[in-house]
């Protein structure tokens, strides 16, 4: 089952979240703080971080960067003040998705699902985009034959554009696709994947050539 | 008196006009009151100085031709007077001789005056007009006297009589009463511009009070007036500061404390979120564990869960709500199918059933997403809890707004009901005071409109269900991102 390491700082909740999540089947390690996450992170490897932003010491945001620093491992942020400069801070620090305090364990245990599904995808063969190389079979994406480490939802968002190349995606039918959310996610989401997405395949990030942004619809996949 | 203003057209009501219609009557009056004064007395003046002039010629001329007389006169010796008097234009008469006519005949001396002549034996003068009566005329009679052997004087019996037209020096007078009138006519125009040059000084404090207070009842608090001098207005700008000085010490205070409760709402909902969040991961396990408890435990595992997300529900409404109350509240524009994005609202919330749509395709507007999630859930949900089915939405679009309607077939809202139902925590049924929402739904819906510069109407529909029309602008080009209202 997948493993989950859950960093928060309030006795209560965790011990509650920790309940429910191990009722749905999932390994749990708690963390109190930022610091011991980290290290919970290097000791357990968890399959998924489900991380809380206020915390004592290194806060959320701090945990996040440098969980992104280190890897790929995908991060569901949990946040009690649905504030939205928390939102797009949490997203921007490179987070995969976010659930707002109190969450039904239902929700959480989709979330983490839909976050761990985008691991698996369709196989075809490698393909070339420009100087970007996908291999859908090997969920290996090189650009200039070096390989790009994406998290999983950049990854699968990704696959989602370059499966159509040309087609102009809304945002929320990107949402629905990649993140799950089953009606009317946040659109935030997908923008800060795309600057995120961005920064890792474009040769200039601020005019992109392979994710192109199609004012007032969404994305879409070049024409490179 | 007021009436009389009343029934004076607007332009002649106003301040300015009264001064100056007031100066202008006091200038006239004045100049009249001048001009009649100087009149009378230049008349008399002048006059007197010509009465006198003739007077004294005439008395000079027969004292000193009188001694050179033959005594009893002859008609001779009368037309000799008449050609030395210095104004030929007398008579002589001596019994019934009558000097030799010069312009005048004795017929036009009055009467009365010769009478008195002859009465007083002494000079008598006596003012009347000409006999065509266009003319003053002054009349002088004198005896001539004669000195006896004693040596006094007595009347020789002739009398001169002397006829003088005053046409001339009457005229110099009407002159001057004419030039008086045009001197007061022009005075007339200077008092105007007095009168305005007073009404300026009077009206601008008037105007900048008229300022201040719009200011102020506009809400700038700090509208206060500059106070110079020490005059009656300069009194009332002294008031009027103090009056302002004292709404904003109150209006302040009253906001703080109203800040200070909001905040006070808000802290509390996000310390609720803590204990709340530990609850709801746990509720689920309740239920599913409540089956296999002894059946009092059952009941109150079941309500703990149930009332713990009708809390956490409330506590998000109410986080919400004191984020408009904040200011705080964004707008996140995208542009959205509004079809679309109501039958996602109905799919998610498994309501797709339950409501009949009447939306067109292709209503693509620039809005924010999850808000108008939230109202459409609102009015939708309320329309299921509380009216009867069917409910029909219905989407109509015009180049300026869309508007949304979502009608029940229930019995609709009581009239004096209507006005309240978006006011927070307004139950309309007391007896359902304990529904399942948190009593912010219509609230946060109503709050969430207006963000988007749109409105949300509570009416009855003609069949009888309640029906709530959703009014949203297609927000215009110069409308930018997440501004705030």
């Amino acid at each position: 089952m997948p493993r989950v390491l859950l960093i928060e700082d309030d006795h209560a909740v965790r011990e509650g979240l920790q309940l429910a999540l191990r009722r749905q089947g999932y390994t749990v390690d708690a963390a109190a703080t930022g610091e011991l996450g980290l290290d919970a992170l290097r000791a357990q490897a968890p399959d998924i971080v489900v991380l809380d932003l206020m915390l004592p010491g290194i806060d959320g945001f701090e945990v996040c960067r440098r969980i992104r620093a280190g890897g790929e491992v995908p991060i569901i942020m949990l946040t009690a003040r649905s504030d939205d400069m928390d939102i797009v801070g949490g997203l921007e620090a490179g987070a995969d998705d976010y659930v707002v305090k109190p969450v039904q364990p239902r929700v959480l245990d989709a979330r983490i699902r839909a976050v761990l599904r985008r691991r698996v995808s369709e196989q075809t063969s490698k393909e070339r985009h420009g100087s970007l190389e996908i291999d859908r079979q090997a969920l290996v994406v090189a650009k200039d034959d070096k390989q790009v480490g994406l998290t999983p939802t950049e990854l699968r968002l990704l696959l989602e554009l370059s499966a159509s190349p040309g087609q102009v995606f809304s945002r929320q039918q990107l949402l629905q696709a990649v993140w799950e959310h089953d009606y009317l996610g946040d659109s935030r989401l997908v923008d800060a994947c795309v600057q995120r997405l961005r920064a890792k395949i474009e040769d200039r990030p601020a005019s992109p050539v392979y994710v192109q942004t199609v004012r007032g619809f969404g994305y879409r996949f070049g024409p490179v | 008196m007021s009436r009389l203003l009343d029934s004076l057209p607007t332009w002649a009501r106003g301040l300015r006009a009264r001064l100056v219609f007031a100066f202008l009557a006091v200038a006239a009056l004045g100049a009249a009151a001048a001009a009649g004064a100087s009149y009378v007395s230049a008349r008399t003046t002048v006059l007197k100085y010509a009465q006198d002039q003739v007077m004294n010629a005439t008395k000079d001329a027969v004292s000193q031709l009188a001694p050179e007389l033959s005594f009893p006169p002859t008609q001779a010796t009368l037309d000799q007077l008449v050609s030395r008097l210095p104004d030929s234009a007398a008579v002589v008469t001596y019994q019934d001789l009558r000097s030799r006519p010069m312009g005048y005949r004795l017929e036009d001396i009055p009467a009365e005056l010769r009478a008195a002549v002859r009465t007083r034996g002494t000079l008598v003068f006596q003012r009347g007009t000409s006999p065509g009566g266009s003319s003053p005329m002054f009349y002088v009679g004198m005896p001539v006297l004669t000195k006896r052997a004693g040596g006094e004087l007595e009347p020789s019996g002739m009398e001169v009589y002397l006829a003088r037209n005053l046409g001339g020096p009457a005229g110099q007078i009407s002159d001057l009463a004419q030039t008086a009138w045009q001197t007061s006519l022009l005075a007339l125009p200077l008092a105007a511009l007095l009168a305005l040059l007073a009404a300026r000084g009077v009206l601008r404090p008037v105007r900048e009070l008229r300022g201040a207070t719009r200011r102020l009842a506009g809400g700038d608090l700090g509208a206060r007036l500059e106070v110079k001098g020490s005059d009656e207005l300069a009194d009332l700008a002294h008031t009027f500061n103090d009056t302002a000085a004292a709404l904003d010490r109150t209006v302040t205070g009253l906001q703080r404390m109203e800040a200070d409760a909001r905040r006070f709402v808000a802290d509390v909902s996000h310390e609720l979120r803590t204990p709340l969040a530990a609850m709801t991961a746990v509720t689920d396990v309740l239920d599913e564990e409540a089956e296999n408890l002894p059946e009092d435990a059952q009941i109150a595992a079941r309500l703990v869960g149930q009332e713990t997300r009708k809390l956490a529900r409330m506590v998000e409404d109410l986080i919400e709500i004191s984020r408009f109350d904040a200011g705080a509240a964004r707008l996140v524009l995208t542009e959205v199918d509004v079809a679309e994005a109501v039958r996602n609202t109905l799919r998610a919330r498994g309501w797709t059933d339950q409501v009949t749509t009447e939306l067109p395709e292709g209503v693509r507007v620039k809005l924010d997403a999850r808000r108008l999630d939230v109202i459409v859930a609102n009015l939708v949900g309320n329309a299921l809890r509380h009216g009867q089915p069917p409910v029909v939405a219905t989407l109509t679009a015009s180049p300026q707004w869309i508007e949304l309607t979502v009608t029940d077939h229930g019995s609709g809202l009581p009239e004096a009901v209507l006005p309240q139902v978006f006011a927070r925590f307004y139950k309309a049924d007391s007896a359902r005071s304990r529904s399942e929402g948190s009593g912010l739904g219509l609230a946060i819906a109503w709050e969430n409109a207006q963000l988007h510069y749109g409105t949300i109407e509570a009416a009855n529909a003609p069949h009888g269900g309640a029906r709530f029309t959703l009014r949203l602008p297609r927000l215009a080009r110069g409308v930018e991102e997440g501004v705030p209202r």
